[in-house]
């Protein structure tokens, strides 16, 4: 009889937690509210589920206890009630996997007017790029990598001349304004995540990943690596900064290009030569 | 020879008998079962200690030599999530606890029990001891390829161990291994350590499809008389299966290790990119790390089920007998059994959804994924409709089995979550997956361990197991482990990625300390209650009540040996003849409420037997 009731109270007590949880999703802070309530519409019918299973087996528990003068019904198969149970779960899990697949299609399908932000990973850190006037990034490749150079853009590449180099782990964002986030890492995986845009994506080495969101709430957010990428994994932080137009403009023509930073090290090394000489 | 070889059960004794010998039967041709087709085989019995103890080719002592091992394995895993808590729960507590050997614990953990404790101990464990005895051989088929098979095992779980004391530690790559962190610095015992883990794990491979050969062979070929397909029980369907899955498995699992030993050792470039590190290029090019991901979870998620199909198995077996009831819709069974082992290769990518393959794959995979919840679901609602008007007897070994299906339940409404491609999205990668993963193929799957250890104890020792201490190693386990897993996917909504040595002060991470106080609170009870078995299984080998012959009024062949435990051979001078399926429970007319396997139609032949 115990058994029936400490069964009963699980359940009770797993419902109770969910209503009244205070742990519970971040304000979102992107278009993704889809997401959400997908999520949302899982929980009630799963749920829903989990709860009618569970109710039933302790019935069972109760009302089906050993006795030693009853015996059980003798009943191997019910092709009907089993034919039924199969259709009912079947439409369950298309309720739930159309949803689903919508919104993954909205995910994989980018909108023209987004804008791309080259975000670059490395143990154990972040930095980000943004298309020049011509709003276009320019091709990069690994071993382009150095000082003058820290995205490893192709020099001979017309559309990185004008490419702005972002050298810090928080990036700005415009709100309202779809962004493409493309993911490359030189060494090992990583993923940009920030939970309130609900979004991620691995970095690969290798190879160039991609997601969309759309901010939709000005503020300040943490980056974290979802991806285990060794002993810095837990330390890998980074930041957005979700601006107004007004605001995001001012901060964008603060930024160096990278014409204007190649200048700046062939500069760097005339002065060097010079000093050298003298 | 002819003492070192047992002749006495030859092919003719067996074969000339047609009709099996009950005497005085009413009508003897609904009695008849086709003869043997092949001859039975020679079993060579050990003489000396080391023979029948060490170097023994009797499946059921290597079913205990592989319980055993892994046994020791899950209890190093145990201790490992310990610290894992330890440092979770109470930062800085400990002091050792770096962030490498917090990694290096959560490494290890994961692979220990998913690979050398959950596999090796269903298939290893349960499946030498119970196969044989419950289709009616003697023993395996290929006896001494089966003690070869234990043997590699316990080489690749030294090989395991050995890495602990290595230089640079153990791997702390994650169980997934990805590349290319496995094999770079920056990531724990990324020297010694992984090229241990990978010589251990293909040592594991090849020890495993020895065994695996052995099972499955002997359940398609040595099956005693009358034993058809359809009349085997679930477990050993669920095992039949789960090995099926694991010969076609491994080998992905095998060639990843391989190719990654050569990345590691010769440089080459199988899942290596041109990769920077420290300002330097690295002499690799080329390869590709998703390559590697999509082999290991071509073995992965099979291995997921690997696990899932004998825990599914032995359950449908003991919620059958403890609630006196057949195993409703068995056809059904077999059906989603040998259904949910084939789509389980058809799913691998949903572990892969953010990993930056095609994402078009999204929608082929999410698709396949919940095709299976069908299957599944209906496994769960013929376990409940199995209790619906039974005759429910609630001891221990029914208690492991509705923890399991609270557990199951709850854990498989996580996985669609998890499966349907955009709602993984925001959870991938964070405390929702931990929760669900060792909800379902954690703790699930141990209800199952344990409720078979409570009821196959008495035909393995020959004495019953204490139901006191048992009820409340079950309570203490389940409301623990309930606890430690249903609050945790609350954290996966916040968003707090897994694999975190710390948070630090992230915003919405401060919410959650006391949370995470409790689950690691919860974790040492827990962990601690699992000694109340061994204390109970010492106390019961040496004062415990002596069980009878069959204790649970079961109806399977495992349960009408010659003698109590069975000896070397199983079933004496002759073997078993099957009648019917193992789960004729309290049928109409009959006279006790179970008719064995063993009873012929002619004996019973007033009752109301549907399924034969």
């Amino acid at each position: 009889m115990h058994a029936g009731i400490i069964f009963l109270l699980v359940i009770i007590g797993s419902v109770l937690f969910h209503i009244f949880t205070p742990w519970y999703w971040t304000d979102i802070a992107s278009n993704w509210g889809g997401m959400d309530d997908t999520i949302t519409l899982t929980f009630w019918v799963g749920g829903g589920v989990f709860v009618a299973v569970c109710l039933f087996m302790i019935y069972c528990v109760f009302r089906y206890q050993h006795k030693e003068d009853r015996r059980a019904e003798y009943k191997p198969e019910d092709k009907k009630l089993e034919k039924i149970l199969t259709w009912a779960t079947t439409l369950g899990v298309c309720a739930l996997l159309a949803p689903g697949l919508i919104i993954w299609n909205q995910y994989v399908n980018v909108p023209k007017n987004a804008i791309e932000v080259d975000v670059m990973a490395w143990q154990w850190g972040w930095q980000y790029r943004l298309p020049g006037a011509d709003g276009k990034l320019g091709t990069t490749q690994v071993r382009n990598i150095a000082d003058n150079n820290p995205f490893g853009i192709n020099p001979d590449d017309p559309f990185g001349r004008d490419d702005i180099m972002v050298e810090s782990d928080v990036i700005n964002l415009e709100n309202n304004r779809p962004v493409k986030i493309l993911l490359r890492s030189v060494d090992v995986l990583h993923n940009w995540y920030v939970p309130q845009f609900r979004a991620k994506m691995d970095a690969v080495p290798g190879t160039v990943t991609f997601y969309w969101f759309e901010p939709n709430k000005v503020g300040e957010y943490e980056v974290l690596c979802a991806e285990y990428c060794g002993v810095g994994h837990y330390a890998m932080r980074g930041g957005v900064e979700v601006q107004d137009k007004a605001d995001y403009e001012v901060w964008l023509s603060e930024q160096e290009t990278f014409e204007q930073l190649s200048a700046r090290y062939e500069k760097l090394n005339v002065d060097g030569n010079k000093l050298a000489k003298k | 020879m002819s003492d070192e070889y047992d002749n006495n059960k030859s092919y003719q004794a067996q074969s000339s008998e047609v009709i099996d010998g009950s005497a005085g039967s009413v009508n003897p041709d609904i009695d008849y079962v086709r003869p043997a087709e092949v001859g039975e085989q020679d079993l060579y019995h050990g003489h000396s200690f080391i023979e029948k103890w060490v170097f023994c080719q009797d499946a059921k002592v290597i079913g205990v030599q592989y319980f055993l091992t892994a046994v020791f394995t899950g209890i190093v895993g145990l201790i490992l999530s310990w610290l894992m808590r330890l440092q979770l729960g109470f930062p800085g507590l400990a002091g050792f606890m770096t962030a490498e050997h917090y990694y290096q614990f959560v490494t290890m953990h994961g692979m220990i029990m998913v690979v050398y404790f959950l596999t090796a101990l269903f298939l290893g464990g349960f499946g030498n001891y119970l196969i044989p005895l419950m289709v009616g051989a003697r023993d395996m088929v290929f006896p001494y390829v089966n003690m070869l098979s234990f043997w590699m095992f316990f080489v690749a779980v030294a090989v395991l161990m050995a890495s602990f004391f290595v230089p640079g530690g153990p791997t702390g790559a994650g169980w997934t291994l990805y590349p290319p962190q496995t094999i770079l610095e920056g990531t724990p015992g990324s020297g010694m350590g992984i090229l241990l883990m990978l010589i251990s794990l293909s040592l594991f491979v090849i020890g495993f499809t020895m065994g695996g050969l052995n099972y499955m062979i002997t359940i398609l070929q040595a099956r005693t008389r009358g034993m058809t397909l359809m009349r085997m029980p679930l477990t050993v369907w669920g095992i039949f299966t789960a090995t099926v899955l694991a010969m076609l498995a491994f080998p992905a699992l095998l060639v990843s290790a391989i190719m990654m030993t050569l990345d590691k050792v010769l440089q080459t470039s199988f899942f290596m990119p041109t990769i920077l590190k420290a300002g330097e290029v690295l002499e690799y090019g080329g390869g590709s790390p998703i390559l590697f991901q999509h082999l290991f979870w071509f073995f992965g998620h099979p291995e997921v089920y690997i696990v899932a199909l004998p825990a599914f198995g032995i359950v449908s077996d003991l919620i059958s007998v403890h609630a006196r009831k057949n195993i409703f819709g068995y056809r059904m069974m077999v059906w989603a059994i040998v259904g949910i082992g084939g789509l389980s290769f058809f799913v691998w990518a949903h572990h892969m959804y953010v990993s930056g393959m095609n994402p078009w794959f999204g929608f082929f995979f999410a698709t396949t994924t919940l095709i299976i919840a069908v299957p599944t679901a209906m496994k769960v609602y013929n376990w409940i409709l199995t209790l619906w008007r039974g005759n429910i007897r609630i001891n221990t070994v029914m208690l492991w089995c509705l923890g399991f299906i609270v557990t199951f339940v709850n854990g498989g409404i996580t996985g669609i979550f998890l499966g349907n491609v955009s709602v993984d999205v925001p959870l991938s990668d964070t405390y929702f997956v931990i929760a669900h993963f060792h909800m379902v193929m954690g703790i699930a799957p141990l209800m199952v361990i344990m409720g078979a250890v409570y009821h196959w104890f008495p035909l393995v020792a020959g004495k019953m197991l204490h139901e006191g201490l048992g009820k409340w190693h079950f309570w203490i386990t389940f409301l623990g482990a309930y606890s430690i897993y249903f609050p945790m996917h609350y954290l996966g909504f916040i968003g707090v990625p897994r694999r975190y040595f710390e948070m630090y002060d992230s915003p919405y991470m401060t919410s959650a300390v006391g949370m995470n106080e409790f689950i690691s609170i919860a974790a040492f009870i827990v962990g601690a209650a699992q000694f109340i078995l061994v204390f109970n299984i010492i106390k019961t080998l040496k004062t415990g009540k002596k069980a009878e012959q069959n204790p649970w009024k079961a109806n399977s062949l495992e349960w009408y040996t010659s003698t109590v435990p069975p000896e070397h051979g199983n079933f004496g001078e002759r073997l078993p003849v099957v009648h019917r399926w193992p789960y004729d429970f309290s049928v109409p007319g009959a006279k006790d409420d179970f008719i064995p396997q063993t009873t012929a139609p002619s004996e019973v032949i007033h009752t109301e037997v549907e399924k034969t």
